[in-house]
């Protein structure tokens, strides 16, 4: 009689212990599930063990994060996420440098623009324009912007004087 | 980065206005900004701006080269010299035989832009030629 109600109690659990695993899909489906739908979010990997899923990789926004997390979270069969992905902005590339205009053509620009302005003189060295001399605020003003528009590297114009 | 700060309300200006190919870049301490402004308006505030962060332009940190929009070919330029009249020259450059002149504040017509400088030109009257373009404004 102890024997029967023991093997019925083992009988019992065994059965429990194998619905209970019949029930839970396994790791290595969960994993295959999780990695699917991480495949929108670039640069995510998820390892799953007894059901939690580690999420891990580098992504450039704090919403790419959260959403990585929501669909693991989603996946049937997941009990919890461990979200260790680390959020690394994109690198602020720097905008390409200037044209500068070569020495040459730099100089016949200036020339071009340089005679009109009676009492200043200009020089141009590796692609700075050198200004000096005198001129009201207004006439400068002009000049300046045309030499700009001649693409130079620097304007320089300690030596000019305002009237 | 401390240029760009010194120039925020310039640079942001520039976007603001709608300024087109607007690049903001940095070399050897020189801030450089180019772009092409919607109209002559547009590049004179931009310039009244620059003038008012460093006063007639003096410490030589910005280069800004600002074309505008509207002068494309067939525009009307208006003709801002001094006081003086315009050469019309044979070729783009000071060294061409001088072919005309268009007179100050004349109108003339834009036929097509050889570079930023040196622009072929039509007066009413027929004459045709390279002017420098820093004489030459958009009619707005």
């Amino acid at each position: 009689m102890k024997m029967k109600q023991i093997s019925a109690v083992i009988i019992a659990m065994g059965l429990v212990f194998l619905f209970s695993c019949k029930g839970k899909p396994k790791d290595s489906e969960l994993q295959a599930k999780v990695t699917e739908k991480l495949n929108a979010v670039p640069g995510v990997t998820a390892e799953t063990k007894d059901g939690v899923v580690t999420l891990s990789g580098s992504v450039t926004d704090e919403a790419a994060k959260s959403s990585a997390e929501e669909m693991a979270k989603l996946t049937e069969g997941v009990k919890s996420v461990t979200n260790n992905i680390v959020v690394a902005p994109p690198p602020v590339t720097a905008p390409p440098p200037p044209a500068v205009t070569a020495d040459d053509p730099l100089r016949t620009g200036v020339e071009a623009i340089i005679k009109d302005f009676q009492g200043v003189q200009a020089t141009v060295e590796d692609g700075v324009i050198k200004v000096s001399g005198e001129l009201s605020a207004t006439r400068w003003k002009t000049l300046k912007m045309a030499l700009d528009g001649l693409k130079p590297k620097k304007v320089d114009a300690t030596g000019l004087k305002i009237k | 980065m401390a240029l760009q700060e010194k120039y925020k309300e310039l640079i942001d200006a520039a976007k603001s206005a709608g300024t087109k190919n607007l690049q903001v870049s940095e070399l050897d301490g020189v801030l450089h900004i180019t772009g092409e402004a919607p109209s002559g308006t547009v590049k004179d505030n931009l310039w009244n701006i620059y003038g008012k962060i460093d006063p007639n332009f003096l410490t030589g940190d910005v280069v800004m080269n600002i074309n505008v929009a509207t002068a494309v070919e067939g525009a009307r330029l208006k003709v801002i010299t001094e006081s003086s009249n315009l050469n019309i020259r044979k070729g783009p450059g000071t060294d061409q035989p001088i072919v005309g002149k268009a007179a100050h504040n004349e109108t003339v017509t834009l036929i097509s832009k050889q570079s930023d400088q040196w622009w072929l030109i039509r007066t009413d009257s027929g004459e045709e030629g390279y002017s420098h373009s820093q004489y030459l404004k958009p009619v707005e």
